[in-house]
């Protein structure tokens, strides 16, 4: 339904009284190369997009800018895809950048987030602690879903929460994030567990 | 360049809001940019009116104005973006352009009353029990 909130700060100096949809926003973490682009075009309605964010070498920190010497600014990018729910809705699903290193990006995208998918990819686990690191400190409710890459050893689910030294309560599940099927159902996944973690009511099983 | 993964090339549909991919474009890609992002905000760096997060909306409160009013090409290609409801993030990446620069674009044009915007729920308000069903009934129906 309707949101209650009317839009703040912007003024509607204009007679055009548009109402605007609820956004919100998705958070897909993960370390470098385990599909996180993948997953947000494989749900995306639109083809993602990028948004780029300039720093200066001031505001990176202590960096690794071997090759880019002389460099004294550093584009960080996020991909993010769109979803559209009736004309009430819109969801968008951000990509974090590659290297956790940009901190300043990860705040501005979680804040506000319902919620966080952390991507795996058994080959190599340690790349996603510094998600799951985060998003714990930060408070942002998040699932663990492993990407099953082809070739890749296939793990028992309470092995991967054990490796990953999570809470009983952070779900963990497997997904291909190629698919629609799977990436639908790990949102809803996520969104269920943020709900929980929220102290809201369960909904409804879906009867159909 | 930090370089996101590739994203793969699957078609989507044509993105309404875009009549022509890089249509609006400030830059050629392969040129590089030619105005250099701080120029196109006198060097401005912080928005005068506004935040602006990622997913705040914002939507132009008329169509493109005519005539010399102290706006600039990008100014005019935001409210051109803006007939429909767009994202701060959308923004962004049908302008090419940094985050930093749209946000001090998009204080402009809200305080010249050219646009208006609506922020997003604040983390503290994330209990509508409503917003969730309907991402969950928006994510099923995919």
């Amino acid at each position: 339904m309707v949101s209650g909130r009317s839009d703040s700060g912007g003024g509607r100096r204009d007679g055009r009284a548009r109402r605007m949809p609820t956004a919100v926003k998705i958070v897909i973490a993960g370390g470098f190369g385990v599909g996180k682009t993948t997953m947000v075009g494989t749900v995306s309605e639109t083809r993602p997009l990028r948004t780029e964010e300039i720093l200066t070498d001031e505001s990176v920190g202590v960096d690794d800018v071997s090759g880019v010497e002389r460099k004294t600014t550093t584009t960080v990018a996020m991909d993010f895809g769109r979803l559209t729910f009736r004309d009430d809705y819109v969801l968008y699903l951000f990509g974090t950048p590659g290297q956790e290193r940009f901190w300043f990006m990860w705040d501005e995208v979680s804040l506000g987030a319902l919620g966080a998918v952390v991507l795996a990819d058994t080959r190599r686990l340690s790349d996603c602690f510094p998600s799951v690191d985060y998003f714990e400190r930060r408070g942002t409710p998040f699932i663990v879903a492993v990407n099953c890459f082809e070739g890749a050893r296939q793990y028992d689910l309470a092995e991967i929460q054990q490796a990953l030294n999570l809470g009983p309560k952070v779900p963990v599940m497997l997904c291909d994030a190629r698919r629609l099927d799977s990436c639908k159902q790990v949102l809803i996944d996520l969104v269920l567990h943020a709900m929980k973690s929220r102290g809201l009511p369960a909904l409804e099983p879906q009867g159909a | 360049m930090m370089p996101p993964e590739e994203p793969g090339q699957e078609p989507w549909p044509q993105d309404p809001a875009l009549h022509t991919p890089g249509h609006e474009r400030i830059y050629d890609e392969s040129a590089g940019p030619m105005v250099r992002p701080y120029v196109m905000t006198s060097g401005r760096i912080e928005p005068v009116h506004g935040k602006f997060d990622l997913i705040t909306l914002v939507v132009a409160a008329g169509p493109e104005p005519e005539g010399p009013i102290g706006l600039g090409p990008e100014h005019l290609s935001i409210i051109r973006l803006c007939q429909q409801v767009m994202s701060v993030a959308e923004l962004t990446g049908h302008l090419d352009l940094p985050v930093a620069t749209v946000r001090v674009l998009l204080g402009d044009l809200l305080g010249k009353g050219l646009v208006t915007m609506q922020e997003p729920e604040p983390e503290a308000d994330m209990h509508d029990i409503r917003l969730y069903k309907a991402v969950i009934d928006g994510l099923r129906a995919l």
